[in-house]
Parts: C-alpha cells; structure tokens; sequence
C-alpha cells in the first residue's frame, strides 16, 4: 500500500499510520507542525513503514493540498490510498458563542475536507482508482442538540462521501467514509466519556479493515452501527425530549 | 499555554486522591510548559506522580511515545519519554532485543523509570535503569531545552536518574538496550525453608544467574520466618526455545473496587499458602517473558482489589555490611504487627547506580504490600524506617507513602544536600515540584 495521510501525527490518525507501518506499508505524511511531522516519520520508519516521507499542509489553506499531493504523488511514484483524518472537534456551547471558532470548524470539517478529497479524488481517479478513506464522525448520522453544529458538518462530510461512492465507483475509486463514537483523543480531553469509549489503537484497527475489504461505511468500534441504527429509526418528537 | 483537564490523580496504592490540572498532548514539549510535573502511567505507589497541591499543572507524558532512532548495530534506541515498557518490548522482543532492565510492571514510561531509576530481578549484574540510559533530553524549569549524558551537564544526567521528576521534564531517553538470543525467559523454581536458607541460596543463585527473586511468605514466623520461593531465570538459547514467539497474553481487568475488607489476614494466608504448596519442589520451565519479569500485570486494574483504602507498598534495602540479623530483624518486626502483608518479594543489589538519589545499593532488599489501615500501618512504616535507619539502608521513594521527613533526613543526610544543589542550580524557584517533594524534601505547596 502507498498512502498518503492527513492529519497523522495525532489521535486516530496516528494510530492508523502505525497500524499500517506495521504491514511494511509506503507512507507520505501531510501536515501543519513541521516538527511533528519530522518526528511521526521517523517513528513510522522505525516501526516498519517502507518508507515515511512529509510536506506540509495545512486544513486551513486549501490552495495547499493540489501541490501537496502532487508532492506525495511524486514521491510515492502514485498513491492508491489517501486518508483523511485532520479535522477540528468544538463542544457546542464554545461554537455558540464563538462565530469565528464555528467559522474554523465548519471550514475544517467540511469546506476544506471536500476541497481535499476533491483534489485527492482528481488524482486516483487518474490512475483508475483508489481508496480515500476520511474521518466522519457518528455525529453526521442524526442530528443531536449537544452536537448541532459539529454534526452538521459531519453530517455534511458523510453525505459527500456517499455521493462520491454513487458517482466514481465503477470508476474504481473505493470511498471509506469512517464514522468514530467517542475516541479517546486529544480531540476529546476533559469531555465526559459516554459509553462504547474507545482507544484510538481499536478504531484504527477496525479501519484497517474496512478499507481492506472495501467497506464504503466504518462504524468504530463496530457497535455504534446497531446503536445509530436505533438512533437513526428514533421518531423526532422522541429524539427532541431525550438529551444525548 | 494549552489548557489542562481537571482530573482526580492517586498513584498505584489508589492514595492519597488529589485534583490536578493534566496537560495531555502527543507534544510533550507544549505540555510541560508551565507543569510543576511530570506524569508517565501513574505506577509509582505512594505520592510521587501527584501535583504539588490540589490543582497543579501536570503534564501527562503517556501519549509521547515516538520512536526517533535505534540503531540495530548497538542496540541504542532514543524514544520520546512517554514510550511504555509494554510497547517497547512489542515492538523490540520481535528484533531481538529487549529493556536491559525491567521493573514489575510492564505499564511504565521510559521517563518514568529514568525518574525512578528503576531495578529489576538482575540488579545484582545489569544495575539500575539509569546505567543502561546515554543520554536524555530534558526540559528545564526556567524553559530550556538541554541534552544532558556523562559527557554533557553530568551532574543533572545522574540528579535525574531516581530524582523522581524534580530536576526537570525528561523529554526523551537514549537507552542501550540488551539483544537477547531468544523471545522465551527459562525459569528455574526452588522452594525455601527459612530466612537463612533464602540468604544463602539467593546469594548463590545470582554469582551464575542473571535474574534471582524471591517470593516470600510474609506471614510465616517462628522458625518458618523468611520462607519462600526462590525464582531464578534467564533468557533462553535459540536451541532450547520454541520457534515460535510466545502468543501475547490475554489481559483480564478487574472490573470493579473489592470491598475493603476483602484483603484480610486469612485472605492474605490463603494466597500465600496456595502460591507455597504450589512451588513445594524445585521446577524448571519455560516461560513468557511477561509471566516471568511482571506477574501481575495480566490483571489490569489490580490494585481496586484492595478497595477504597488503598495499600502502600514498602520497600527498604537493607546494606550488605549489615548483616542477616538486620535483615532478620525487619522480617521480625512485620510479623510480629500482625498487619496482613499480601506480597513480599526479596531480592540481592548489586553495585549502587550514578543517580544521586538513586535506591538499590549493595545489599538485600524486601518489599511488602500492606492494605492501608491507617495509624496501624504508619506505626508499622515507622518501625520498619526504625531498623532500616539502623542497618544504615534506606526506602524506595516511587513505592513510599508514609516515611516521614525526619526518616528520610536519617538515612538520606548527605545524598539529600547533593541532590537538593542540582535543584539549586537548575530550578532556584522550586518551579518543578511534587506531593513527595513537599511532604519529604520540604518543598513549598
């Protein structure tokens, strides 16, 4: 495998590009922190990865990504795998009172996000395909008051995904559209912790597989895919009155 | 500055309990800024992984864990300091090589056992953690960043190395580690009559093997004092280890607090007994190195089997020149406070290690876990401290709760001022603190 990953210093990503070092996988690290990205290359290399080379990117400049993944596409010698998993979490009542933090999060986690798949789609699709897998969230399933803001960008993100699933298919290019509960992350410090609470390691495994038998939806861990199919089946007068 | 969490921390003896701002981050050089400490996995027993006061800034060091270099040829790894033991030897055991020393625990960070100076069942040749540590990048108090090794800041190299985190953020450690000729530990078992027998037989066990313990039967008095089991192990020879690695042990956690009561004298007595006539004949075998090196890690959570209460564990070496009688004498005065001592396991030191506040020194050392019941196991602690300051030994300060200051003055004096001019030096203000530090070393709340 030759992959390109965004947002693989920290959190899920991080332990994805681990998992997948460990099967001798070729890497191409794109992100923000130079430092960070000279230190998760050298930690990959050391744990297997063919090879582990960077640039930087960042969510928030999306006239970066074109030229960061034809960087990754020349060092790679073509990539068939693009993971998406920078993005930005924002409890929401700080997204309520913070129109520019609502700004950032939206941009990061949908504006940008489908600017940088778009652009990474452009490229496998070129070669006849490949797998972009990105990081949704089970946020995007149906709408909740405490996540509002966050799952509507999510929920806008998941909707994406499956429509490029519909649209680029036959065309090879395999979307893996991941949708997390409540990882153990950086991302969710100090939060509460809900049940089904898991350890990026366990997520990224469960990704693993997705993406190896071409899974268009990843439900990690996988119990939330019978959780949000209770939720998602919920009438919306019952959902209104619950606070979860 | 990046913002903390607000979390209730205790260390493995589950108290004392205190509120501390944990500062989590992958990058653990943002994360020290501005802690007074930091915190690997929350191993050590007692007090010394806990904020200075309630609400201290803490930095929390698990999830800086990169690699960033090893080099086959030599064996010398650099990771960053969060790197637990368990990982290390996942990732290591495979490729030959493991940590040239390894505590009880596998759930330690690297920082974590520079901070302790960690020993494990081959002190008496391989010698502390620290000896087998080049180099370590530290963050100071006043915010440099410094690369400290025998050639560069020595005298802070060795402050650190069982400073227990109070001379500066350990950011990454340079290790050697050992190459082994196989992943399978082989393992010889004799049982042992008395404490006469067990002196003898560990002192002879460790001239030709490099791992010796002993685990003793806390509770046996009279003329059965000091009986135990003596374990004796090395790393096997390709020829007499499978070919197959050992499979990855299934973890069990204990899922919720055992009532307090529930690790009692006749509880206490039953383990014991059960693991004596277990081992009643010599055995060899062939083991996991886990099984052998961290027994009870295959049980997370192990400590909620001693309830709210908590336990402490007490460890104290007692100096060659000593002699048995002091050794003897410890012993005595467990048994005959009659508190129910659950594990007790002795083991021989070897040759004392660079770090100024470092623990094992020559001699015979006996550590004893102790469910926490209050003024009874203080009176204990004081007793045990009573012939241990008279033996001229000293306390293991990752597993201590409950030595007093005065104690520790008695059998630290001089190693104390030493250690308390490289704080001097490097951390005038007392930026860098812990509960240890302001309950032994007279540190400012």
């Amino acid at each position: 495998m030759k992959a390109v990953l965004f947002g693989a210093t920290r959190g899920i990503g991080r332990a994805l590009a681990r998992a997948l070092a460990e099967r001798g996988a070729t890497l191409f690290l794109l992100g923000r922190d130079e430092a960070a990205l000279v230190r998760s290359a050298a930690d990959l290399r050391l744990r297997g990865a063919a090879s582990a080379e960077f640039a930087r990117c960042d969510l928030f400049e999306p006239a970066g990504f074109e030229p960061a993944l034809a960087q990754a596409d020349a060092a790679l010698g073509g990539f068939d795998t693009v993971i998406l998993s920078a993005g930005i979490q924002e409890e929401q009542g700080a997204l309520e009172r913070d129109p520019e933090l609502l700004e950032r999060m939206l941009l990061a986690d949908f504006v940008h996000s489908v600017r940088f798949c778009e652009a990474a789609r452009r490229r496998l699709l070129a070669r006849g395909g490949g797998t972009l897998c990105v990081l949704s969230s089970v946020a995007g399933d149906r709408a909740r008051a405490p996540v509002a803001l966050y799952g509507a960008a999510k929920a806008g993100l998941s909707h994406y995904l499956e429509g490029l699933d519909h649209a680029y298919r036959k065309q090879g290019l395999r979307t893996v559209c991941v949708k997390p509960g409540f990882v153990r992350t950086g991302l969710t410090d100090g939060l509460p912790e809900p049940p089904f609470a898991a350890d990026a390691d366990a997520v990224a495994r469960t990704v693993l597989r997705a993406i190896e038998r071409g899974r268009p939806v990843a439900y990690a861990p996988p119990i939330w895919r019978a959780v949000m199919a209770v939720v998602k089946a919920l009438p919306r007068a019952v959902l209104r009155r619950v606070r979860f | 500055m990046k913002r903390g969490v607000r979390v209730k921390v205790s260390g493995w003896g589950r108290v004392p309990v205190r509120e501390a701002e944990e500062v989590l981050d992958e990058d653990l050089r943002a994360a020290v800024e501005g802690a007074s400490l930091t915190r690997g996995l929350g191993r050590s027993y007692g007090d010394a992984s806990l904020p200075r006061r309630e609400g201290a800034r803490v930095a929390a060091s698990r999830r800086a864990d990169r690699l960033l270099a090893f080099d086959p040829e030599s064996g010398v790894l650099r990771a960053e300091a969060g790197l637990s033991l368990a990982r290390l030897h996942e990732l290591f055991l495979p490729r030959g090589f493991a940590s040239p020393v390894a505590p009880g625990t596998e759930h330690v960070t690297l920082g974590g056992m520079v901070a302790a100076d960690v020993h494990g069942k081959n002190h008496h040749g391989a010698g502390t953690f620290g000896a087998h540590v080049r180099a370590l990048r530290l963050g100071l108090a006043d915010g440099r960043e410094l690369e400290v090794s025998d050639a560069h800041e020595p005298e802070l190299f060795h402050a650190t190395q069982g400073g227990m985190g109070l001379t500066g953020h350990v950011l990454e450690v340079e290790l050697a580690l050992e190459r082994i000729p196989s992943p399978w530990i082989r393992q010889e078992t004799e049982p042992l009559r008395d404490l006469d027998e067990l002196l003898e037989k560990l002192s002879a066990a460790s001239a030709t093997w490099p791992n010796t313990v002993v685990h003793v039967d806390p509770l046996a008095r009279g003329r059965h004092l000091g009986r135990g089991v003596l374990v004796k192990a090395r790393w096997a020879a390709p020829d007499e280890a499978p070919a197959a690695p050992p499979r990855p042990r299934r973890r069990l956690t204990l899922p919720v607090d055992l009532p307090d009561w529930a690790l009692n004298r006749t509880s206490a007595r039953l383990v014991n007994e059960a693991y004596r006539l277990t081992n009643g004949r010599s055995r060899a075998s062939l083991v996991a190195p886990w099984t052998f090196f961290h027994p009870l890690d295959f049980l997370l959570e192990w400590n909620r089997g001693y309830g709210r209460r908590g336990f402490t564990q007490y460890q104290a070496v007692i100096p060659r020149e000593a002699g048995r009688d002091a050794v003897r004498s410890l012993f005595e005065t467990l048994v005959a406070s009659g508190e129910p001592a659950f594990l007790c396991v002795v083991k021989d030191f070897g040759a004392e290690g660079r770090g100024l506040l470092s623990f094992p020194r020559p001699g015979t050392t006996a550590s004893i876990d102790l469910p926490l019941r209050g003024a009874r196991t203080q009176a204990l602690v004081d007793a045990l401290n009573g012939v241990v300051i008279e033996a001229g030994g000293r306390v293991y300060l990752a597993k201590d709760a409950l030595t007093r200051r005065e104690h520790l003055a008695a059998m630290e004096g001089p190693r104390l001022a030493a250690f308390d001019a490289v704080r001097r030096r490097f951390d005038p203000q007392r930026c860098l603190s812990s509960a240890l530090a302001v309950r032994l070393l007279g540190d400012p709340p």
